[in-house]
């Protein structure tokens, strides 16, 4: 009974406060300018069934794809034990959903060798990190210490969560076994080492106790610490992959309060339509977190830190400043500081614990977080949308505040000043005469054939 | 039986003063009217089209900057500028279908030029030479033999990544019965040559390398003699980058057309 009435108040606490952390994050979404994105439900449902579902983006690279499909799956299977936990815990039952017979045998079963999966694969993803053979995972600027420290922190839970579970496991197997009672379920892994904690009756209900009260209060820890963490893709995923720009990708969005403009000032009898409520009339591109889209701040919250946007970015391959994964890891860090931070770990705690570059006094994410140094070394090549593994499109906050510096600050580099300007006079982005455009057709033969 | 033929390339505006209108309009980009290396590319897809007796016109001197790079460089006002100026020449004479051999081009009057008003059919000149070989108006054949020649293709990234044609310069290329391979990153995949996103027109950022020296190793890595390209900016940068390694000698870049029209003896 006091254990029922525990397990309910710490289950309730944790919900609770992940549901006003989720709501915090919210609210730093919508400080994004507002995008409809609507329509193609059909298509969008497909790309969601084959990305995020599917992640099939991820198999592009299979070995890693494998081991992250272990995780996924089991993810999404011991979710179903999560239910059973939860009537467990309040109602003092024990394995209720061994109702189920065979169905839960298998269940039980699947959930066995997925969680011993989930453990060698964590501990294969903490030593690919460890010994750096994979320079994505542990290089570039934005690798500071706390995503290294977030990265470690997720696999060792990850892994005792696993080992929890298999701790109540044996120790209820054995228990059953010794009271002589019928076995509800199939434990193929545990029913290998039922002896491991030997035949002391009260050890084990201690164990029992203990690796069933580890396993449910660390999934609600873990789970109140996904706002803080890159982990937090297992939930954003879905929506921001649900949410993925169906255009081609070489289509940059169109500035339309600059076509109203323009054709205002050709025909002097255009009626520009109002603007959205709290649109900022005078402001082009993006100069902070509040000039990009809902949609890229969700981008942000939604990265990985996997870094294969980076490891093709031709850029960055050959030593340019620019890092696609720094773009969207410091909208988040930029967002969390002007907006709210979670509420577990505050910015100051540790998305600072090491030195950032400091480009300007500047707050803001252009300059402050972001210097045009980096925007100017894109080469708008897609890869890095192209290898997201969740949509996220880096290229789009690129050009938004390549806007800002050059319709704002006229601050393009001069070679590109040179190259509007030739467009300007001469119709072209060279300092060629508009007269010369055709004379490539002087003199032009071929042979005929008949 | 051959001979020599001069062309003379019929202009929008001629054509409209005479009451007829093009199947296809060409638009040449500022690369193919000014970039004396893409000339060559212009003047070779222009005989391809007088080969296969196609309606064609260009604009002549009234063709103007896309304002692709502007927009890129973040110069919406630019761009948006330029496109409604060209967009407003294109409807003034009804063009209904555009081919053009560059992408970046393609791209832009494809994809952007629709949210300001100019709606047109716009065909990149690599799937245009495949319908002409594939319905057998080109036969690759009469000029030069590619065959069993090392040739390798580098995905433009306008065409391959933004617009998602991998195949057709391909298929082009494959007429050629030339031994072609594919370098390590290629397709979905492929390494950009440096130039996009306006960098085309400026230095290159810090750093240790330059991307079509980069782009340039891997393609001649392969052991092409041969990199073909379908587009004007890789052109240069290829070329640029296989000069950096002293290959021009043994390795040439060319564009899809140029090849195509070798093989079929047009510009002998």
């Amino acid at each position: 009974m006091i254990s029922s009435i525990a397990f309910v108040i710490v289950a309730l606490l944790g919900i609770g406060l992940f549901i006003w952390q989720i709501r915090k994050i919210a609210q730093n979404i919508n400080m994004g300018r507002d995008k409809e994105i609507t329509g193609n439900v059909s298509e969008r449902i497909k790309i969601l069934l084959l990305v995020a579902f599917g992640q099939q983006k991820m198999f592009k690279r299979p070995i890693p794809a494998i081991l992250h499909l272990f995780v996924y799956i089991g993810f999404l299977v011991i979710n179903v034990e999560l239910i059973e936990i939860l009537i467990d815990g309040t109602f003092g039952t024990h394995r209720v959903l061994g109702v189920l017979g065979p169905v839960y045998s298998v269940l039980m079963a699947i959930n066995e060798v997925l969680g011993a999966l989930v453990i060698i694969a964590c501990v294969i993803f903490i030593v690919r990190r460890a010994t750096g053979n994979v320079p994505r995972l542990s290089t570039g600027p934005e690798m500071r210490a706390w995503p290294k420290v977030d990265a470690y922190t997720i696999l060792v839970t990850e892994i005792v969560l696993m080992l929890a579970l298999f701790a109540f496991n044996i120790a209820d197997l054995k228990l059953t076994q010794m009271a002589g009672l019928e076995i509800k379920g199939a434990f193929p892994v545990s029913s290998n080492f039922i002896n491991l904690f030997g035949s002391d009756e009260q050890t084990l209900k201690v164990i029992a106790g203990i690796g069933w009260w580890v396993h449910i209060v660390g999934i609600l820890a873990f789970m109140n610490y996904l706002p803080s963490s890159k982990h937090f893709h297992i939930i954003m995923a879905f929506p921001n992959v649900y949410y993925t720009k169906l255009e081609p990708k070489g289509q940059l969005s169109n500035v339309d309060s600059i076509t109203h403009e323009i054709k205002a000032m050709l025909d002097p009898s255009y009626q520009v339509p109002p603007l959205p409520e709290g649109a900022d009339p005078q402001k082009f591109g993006a100069k902070d977190v509040e000039d990009l889209t809902w949609k890229q701040l969700m981008d942000a919250y939604t990265c990985t830190e996997c870094g294969r946007c980076t490891s093709v970015c031709p850029a960055n391959i050959t030593g340019k400043l620019l890092s696609p994964r720094k773009i969207v890891m410091d909208t988040r860090d930029r967002m969390e500081e002007k907006g709210h931070s979670p509420i577990i770990f505050a910015p100051a705690n540790y998305k600072e614990e090491s030195e950032r570059v400091q480009v300007t006094e500047e707050k803001t994410l252009l300059r402050g977080y972001i210097s045009p140094e980096e925007l100017w070394a894109c080469t708008t090549c897609n890869a890095c949308v192209e290898s997201c593994p969740v949509n996220i499109n880096q290229l789009s906050s690129i050009i938004d505040m390549r806007r800002y510096l050059v319709l704002e600050e006229s601050a393009a580099p001069a070679a590109l000043n040179a190259m509007f300007n030739n467009i300007e006079n001469n119709g072209a982005p060279w300092a060629f005469s508009p007269s010369d455009r055709f004379n490539w057709a002087d003199d032009l033969y071929m042979t005929s054939k008949n | 039986m051959s001979e020599k033929k001069q062309i003379q390339v019929p202009v929008m505006a001629d054509m409209a003063a005479r009451g007829e209108s093009p199947e296809v309009l060409f638009w040449v980009g500022c690369a193919g009217s000014f970039d004396d290396r893409y000339k060559r590319v212009t003047r070779d897809f222009v005989r391809i089209l007088e080969h296969v007796g196609i309606s064609y016109a260009v604009l002549g001197m009234e063709e103007s900057c896309t304002g692709e790079p502007a927009k890129r460089a973040g110069n919406e006002f630019l761009f948006q500028m330029q496109a409604m100026t060209n967009i407003a020449t294109l409807d003034g004479y009804g063009i209904e279908t555009i081919v053009t051999a560059c992408p970046h081009c393609f791209n832009t009057i494809k994809n952007e030029y629709p949210a300001l008003g100019g709606n047109y059919e716009v065909i990149h000149h690599s799937t245009f030479l495949q319908n002409l070989i594939n319905e057998g108006k080109v036969k690759v054949a009469g000029g030069e033999s590619f065959k069993g020649k090392r040739i390798t293709f580098h995905d433009s990234c306008y065409l391959g990544r933004a617009n998602n044609i991998y195949e057709a310069p391909r298929e082009v290329l494959a007429s050629l019965d030339a031994d072609l391979v594919e370098m390590k990153r290629s397709r979905a995949n492929g390494l950009c040559c440096g130039a996009g996103g306006a960098q085309m027109f400026k230095e290159p950022e810090p750093g240790f390398k330059d991307i079509n020296v980069e782009r340039a190793e891997e393609a001649v890595g392969t052991g092409a003699a041969i990199i073909a390209s379908a587009c004007p900016f890789c052109m240069t940068m290829l070329s640029d980058g296989v000069k950096s390694q002293n290959k021009e000698d043994s390795v040439q870049v060319f564009d899809i057309a140029e090849l195509i029209a070798q093989a079929e003896g047009l510009n002998r």
